[in-house]
């Protein structure tokens, strides 16, 4: 670590955030905790705190992902950090090089905090067992993507007034997902029950080995659950033959008006993003008044203000205070 | 000139003529040329004391890429004999799939002079199945024999065809030389990096199923039959295959098979933080898996230790998992793992690990050596059954050092390896 960076206490959730595999049920809540302040500094007329303020921050994008990209950049600047975005597109800075030399990089630059989205999986933790800066994983490979996570639960909570209990099910392609993985670690760690849904084509073979339930149909899952997670099907997933056709999938496994109008009860819509209309979600639930897809992407600012306040050192009882000290 | 060596007082270990006692063995113009106990010391010899220590056939390890030509940054040939006789190992088997591939006569004669050239242990070219590597059409097998290949395969490949598959097993009869198989289907395995299980599916990696690596073995089991050639199974990892192999043999099917020291002793947990030391194809499997290997070894189903030596470089090595190619180095720690987690655990004793590591390969390819009988090749491999040591790669021979085993404790090693008559590496 920097200087600028030490801190007497220790940090409440260590160097890095790689994943929600590792953090315990209390580290989880804390970091939910903690967003509740930022939440409302969104809401502002000068939505901007302090609290990282002198900190370099770089959003290193392998893969190209604007919204998470701007929520971490929003999130960055609304505690005041100063922001680098480079993207493997835009940029000769990572192309073909390797991870090593962009972490050598990196630590030479004496950045503050990394965030970083990579197409490999275990990328994030390659990065944080090489070099001093903290290192936030945006998503990595199909491994994991835990702000989004944790952003799920904040949604989840906020709406259901708790985790515990609820029944969640994931829709959708569990194979590719890394939202997925981050979402059983979490959910399971505070108490809900867990289900995936999804052709036995996109769900890993042990998948039930990591405690979740498995629903070979949409409709048993939709009468089982409390709240739908429903993931994209990237397109290319029916150019390599896991599923037959497009319309095939929004016919058995799509979220619909009307397979939700048979549920014995309400159920809470989330997805992460972005959707395809019409595929695994149709614009009725998308925009219908149970889904609260926009509300995660607001929570996803607070979630994100969140982990970067507690890695750089912040305390989880003061963000409240931070953010008075702003003086709004 | 004469050349004489005499082996004195050692233990010595030699299953094809169940031979296990102390004795002298005296090697003359680099061939057996006696072995008995307190044979004098002709004159002229060179008076080796080998108490307290296992004197063995030379070691043989039929599974090795030496990456040269065209991969030299990562091994050339006189390193990887260099790094073989430093193991214990008296000859190797190269495996065809470098760049070029060794598909023609004229590759095959070039790792016979390279081999020649490096002066340490004796280099055995294997020649590819077809052109190329390229799975489509023979390549010429007869003319790679008549320039001493020992072996054919597509390693590195499977052989996806099955009816180019029996084409190589029924031609290769000619020549007497096993066609050698690394099984793999790979619909079931391209772009995947380590076992299919609940590991793979915790560090978010594409994993290979046992049935990709079973569905081949069981396809070549069932060509063998079919045309009574000879199929040898490279780096069996699945309780499946060795079931399979084993009652192959039962039936009479003229099979061979490979137990590779890693598949032997690590599980899948070994990859885990993404460990790309512990990538490797097949990928490291389960407990159960392991447990069926060894008693496949055990049993003999499984004839051969072979360590499938696949140096890389550390910067590719160095990278994340997915991008980090297969293998690990293997040549100088066989021994050493082998004695300490197989036959001190008592899985096998150490006459079984030298027949699986001498005797089995000599016969399982048709080498020279394998044993120390009167007249055979004086490739001898001295072990010291009790010297304690420490894995460090950074003392490694081979030109690369990607190992899982960095830092293991391990009792056995290797203390003098000779071949020819000759003391080619001493500890
Ligand atoms: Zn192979």
């Amino acid at each position: 670590m920097t200087a600028a960076m030490a801190s007497s206490r220790v940090p409440a959730l260590g160097k890095d955030l790689v994943g929600l595999e590792f953090l315990s049920q209390e580290q989880i809540l804390m970091i939910l905790d903690t967003a509740e302040p930022f939440k409302e500094i969104s809401e502002r007329r000068i939505k901007k705190v302090p609290v990282l303020r002198g900190k370099t921050i770089v959003n290193l994008f392998f893969e190209a992902s604007t919204r998470t990209r701007v929520s971490f950049e929003f999130a960055e600047k609304r505690l005041s950090a100063d922001t680098v975005n480079i993207s493997a597109s835009g940029s000769s800075v990572i192309k073909g090089e390797t991870l090593v030399d962009t972490a050598r990089n990196l630590e030479a630059m004496r950045i503050d905090m990394v965030v970083m989205r990579h197409g490999s999986s275990g990328a994030a933790k390659f990065l944080a067992d090489r070099i001093p800066s903290n290192v936030i994983n945006a998503g990595d490979g199909r491994h994991e993507h835990p702000t989004q996570g944790l952003l799920d639960l904040l949604t989840i909570r906020d709406h259901c007034d708790r985790v515990q209990g609820l029944k969640v099910c994931l829709v959708g392609d569990i194979l590719h997902s890394r939202v997925a993985r981050s979402n059983i670690y979490g959910l399971l760690k505070l108490g809900a029950e867990v289900a995936v849904c999804a052709p036995k084509t996109l769900l890993p073979s042990a998948i039930g080995d990591l405690g979740v339930k498995v629903f070979r149909r949409i409709e048993e899952a939709i009468e089982w659950a409390d709240v739908l997670n429903i993931l994209r099907l990237q397109l290319e997933r029916m150019e390599e033959g896991y599923v037959p056709s497009l319309r095939e999938y929004n016919r058995i496994w799509g979220v619909t008006a009307r397979r939700l109008e048979l549920a014995p009860q309400d159920l809470l819509i989330l997805h992460p993003g972005p959707m395809n209309r019409g595929v695994e979600i149709d614009s009725d639930v998308a925009d219908g008044p149970h889904s609260v897809i926009l509300n995660q992407v607001t929570n996803g600012v607070a979630v994100r203000m969140a982990v970067l306040y507690l890695l750089a050192g912040g305390q989880p009882g003061s963000a409240e205070a931070a953010k008075k000290e702003a003086g709004a | 000139m004469s050349a004489k060596a005499l082996l004195k007082s050692g233990r010595v270990v030699d299953p094809s003529q169940d031979l296990d006692e102390i004795l002298d063995l005296l090697l003359v113009d680099g061939i057996v040329a006696s072995i008995g106990k307190d044979i004098s010391a002709p004159e002229d010899a060179d008076v080796i004391d080998c108490s307290g220590l296992i004197v063995s056939p030379g070691l043989i390890d039929v599974h090795v890429h030496l990456r040269e030509p065209g991969e030299e940054h990562k091994e050339t040939i006189e390193t990887g004999v260099q790094a073989a006789v430093a193991g214990g190992y008296t000859a190797v088997c190269a495996m065809p799939n470098t760049d070029p591939p060794i598909d023609d006569p004229a590759a095959v004669g070039f790792i016979v002079a390279e081999g020649r050239k490096a002066q340490a242990a004796r280099v055995y070219p294997v020649g590819c199945i077809s052109v190329q590597r390229a799975g489509e059409n023979l390549a010429p097998i007869g003319e790679m024999v008549d320039a001493g290949a020992v072996a054919i395969t597509d390693d590195g490949n499977p052989v996806m065809n099955s009816g180019l598959m029996r084409l190589a097993l029924e031609y290769a009869q000619a020549f007497g030389i096993p066609v050698a198989d690394h099984p793999e289907d790979l619909g079931l395995s391209a772009g995947r990096h380590m076992n299919e299980s609940i590991v793979s599916t915790r560090l978010g990696l594409a994993g290979k199923p046992n049935a990709a690596e079973e569905v081949h073995i069981v396809r070549d089991l069932l060509l063998a039959e079919l045309t009574g050639g000879q199929i040898h199974l490279q780096h069996i990892s699945t309780e499946f295959g060795v079931d399979a192999i084993r009652q192959a043999k039962a039936r009479g099917v003229r099979v061979t098979a490979e137990a590779s020291p890693h598949h032997l002793v690590l599980t899948e947990e070994a990859v885990e933080g993404y460990r790309t030391e512990a990538k490797m194809n097949p990928p490291l499997r389960t407990a159960k898996d392991v447990a069926a290997v060894r008693a496949g070894l055990a049993d003999g189903s499984l004839d051969v230790i072979a360590t499938d030596h696949a140096p890389h470089h550390y910067d590719e090595k160095e990278s994340a998992f997915e991008d980090a190619p297969n293998g690990l180095v293997g040549l100088e720690t066989a021994i050493g793992i082998i004695m300490t987690d197989i036959v001190s655990e008592g899985v096998i004793d150490i006459a079984t690990m030298i027949d699986r590591m001498s005797c089995g390969p000599a016969r399982a390819f048709g080498l020279p050596g394998g044993t120390l009988s009167e007249g055979a090749v004086g490739d001898v491999t001295v072990i010291d059954p009790d010297l304690g040591w420490t894995v460090d790669p950074n003392a490694f021979r081979s030109k690369s050092q990607n190992t899982p085993f960095t830092g293991r404790e391990l009792k056995g090693a290797p203390n003098r390896t000779i071949v020819g008559g000759r003391t080619v590496w001493t500890r």
